[in-house]
């Protein structure tokens, strides 16, 4: 008999600590660093420089504060989703922008954390295609070993002296 | 559930870089890593821990994806994002590049020698799968040129007794591929997941594979030959392969590797939220349709993403992972009471 409740105990833990995870956010506090958190980000993103035009994403209002979400997910560690709105709906452009918010982030971001970058819902029509690829790590990492792609790359990201 | 997986030892293997993936030797002996620093390097024990014994650097000129050994020991193949994949051999004074085979348009992102050691098979993000012939004067072939998947190949395994291939794709299918009259085919191809398969591994008698995905799920696929007892249809000649098990709800990320091991049957995940889980088949799993119950979580295995998980072939239970953080690790699993 206890070993069933044993094991009905077991399964019982086991399906609550695989639900879906607690939103730690949820107290005051814990919001309010998911806010700090957020600003954080977006003080590193908006000075990247859109690969195109002589200005910074957060001008082209490209990125905006509310465009960045952070949620705590475990100890520590902050799930980091930014939906950015591309100037044009030219398909390589919102790739590159992508490429820089990741590359940026992944470098100056001092907190343990995952990144998500989505284009902002109906601005484009290949919107599926495009934030599938800025979310491969392997194409990322590939895309950042092509001379040409990292030199602009480089360029948009690099705060000026 | 931490307890079924110990760590054992911890090494920085590639510096500054990612380690992309792990392969035990056939001998066990041996594990070669790979990652974004260009290199191959080769671990053996030393005392309780492991080192570094040789760093083949002089092969890739951008990011090493992934390496394989052939089956008999004496090859080592690395496939790079400098689209080559580079043969080694071991000499007297450690590993030698031989040869290094060209033709994909871009990024080799996998390379696999099938069990009898003819054969060799690539693929890449130029969509194609590639298999080779290699012959007793080591001179390398290319057989046949597969165009089925409609993106990016990541990764391609054999059959571990038959002459049968699989790849993954970011097409999010998985197809099974066989020569027949001088030429390869496609044979199969495995909807299902919904967004790309990132690995593949079939379990030792080859009669199943499980799949891992960016859907944050593993499936597992069953195979039915022409006639087989439990109805289910085939086209001609062809086996069918039908999804039994679809484990969803245990990873909170990308699954980047599964590795099944052939001497336990353990499956074991490497994930993007940094853990690596160990499922094992339930007391209650039939054979249409198997159960598999997580036995062992570690959530933290890494501090970053876990790429490639590994088991040893000849020690039951020695487990190898590695991480965008550059480190590998090393693990003893020991299947608990109760399943």
């Amino acid at each position: 008999m206890s070993l069933v409740l044993g094991l009905l105990a077991q399964a019982l833990g086991r399906a609550l600590r695989y639900s879906a995870p607690r939103r730690a956010g949820h107290e005051p506090r814990g919001r309010a660093m998911e806010q700090d958190k957020a600003l954080e980000v977006y003080d590193i993103i908006r000075t990247i420089r859109d690969p195109e035009k002589p200005n910074t994403l957060e001008e082209l209002e490209v990125v905006t504060e509310s465009c960045v979400e952070v949620n705590e997910i475990g100890e520590d560690e902050y799930l980091v989703i930014i939906r950015f709105t591309p100037t044009v709906p030219h398909c390589s452009l919102a790739t590159l922008i992508g490429l820089c918010l990741r590359i940026k982030l992944q470098r100056c971001l001092p907190f343990r954390h995952k990144l998500e970058i989505y284009i902002s819902e109906g601005t484009h029509s290949t919107e599926e295609d495009i934030n599938k690829q800025i979310n491969d790590k392997e194409r990322v990492a590939a895309a950042m070993e092509n001379p040409n792609l990292r030199e602009i790359v480089e360029q948009c990201v690099t705060e000026p002296d | 559930m931490k307890e079924a997986l110990q760590p054992l030892c911890r090494v920085a293997a590639h510096p500054e870089a990612r380690c992309w993936f792990l392969a035990w030797s056939p001998g066990g002996g041996l594990l070669a890593s790979c990652g974004g620093d260009r290199t191959v390097r080769l671990w053996a024990r030393e005392g309780p821990g492991w080192a570094c014994r040789a760093v083949l650097g002089e092969g890739h000129q951008r990011t090493v994806r992934r390496v394989a050994w052939s089956p008999c020991g004496s090859y080592l193949a690395s496939a790079s994002f400098d689209a080559t994949t580079c043969i080694w051999k071991k000499g007297d004074d450690g590993f030698e590049c031989v040869t290094t085979l060209e033709g994909h348009e871009n990024e080799v992102k996998s390379v696999a020698w099938a069990p009898s050691g003819n054969l060799l098979a690539t693929c890449s993000r130029d969509k194609s799968v590639w298999v080779w012939e290699v012959d007793e004067e080591e001179e390398y072939e290319c057989v046949s040129v597969l165009n089925s998947h409609t993106q990016d190949v990541k990764h391609v395994v054999w059959h571990p007794n038959q002459e049968l291939l699989a790849s993954a794709s970011y097409d999010d299918t998985v197809k099974l591929y066989r020569e027949e009259e001088d030429d390869w085919v496609c044979c199969a191809t495995l909807e299902g997941h919904e967004s790309t398969v990132w690995s593949l591994a079939f379990d030792r008698s080859g009669e199943r594979l499980a799949s891992c995905s960016d859907d944050k799920t593993v499936r597992i696929w069953q195979q039915y030959k022409p006639g087989n007892e439990e109805g289910v249809a085939c086209s001609g000649t062809d086996p069918t392969w039908k999804c039994v098990c679809n484990l969803s709800g245990y990873h909170s990320r990308t699954i980047y590797d599964v590795a099944w091991c052939h001497l336990t049957g353990a499956l074991a995940t490497a994930c993007g939220d940094d853990a690596i889980r160990v499922f094992e088949e339930s007391a209650s799993s039939t054979p249409q349709q198997p159960t598999f119950s997580l036995t062992a979580h570690v959530p933290r295995a890494h501090s970053q993403d876990v790429n490639c998980v590994a088991w040893n072939p000849k020690e039951p239970g020695l487990l190898a992972s590695c991480s965008d953080d550059g480190e590998i690790a090393f693990w003893k699993y020991q299947r608990p009471e109760v399943c």
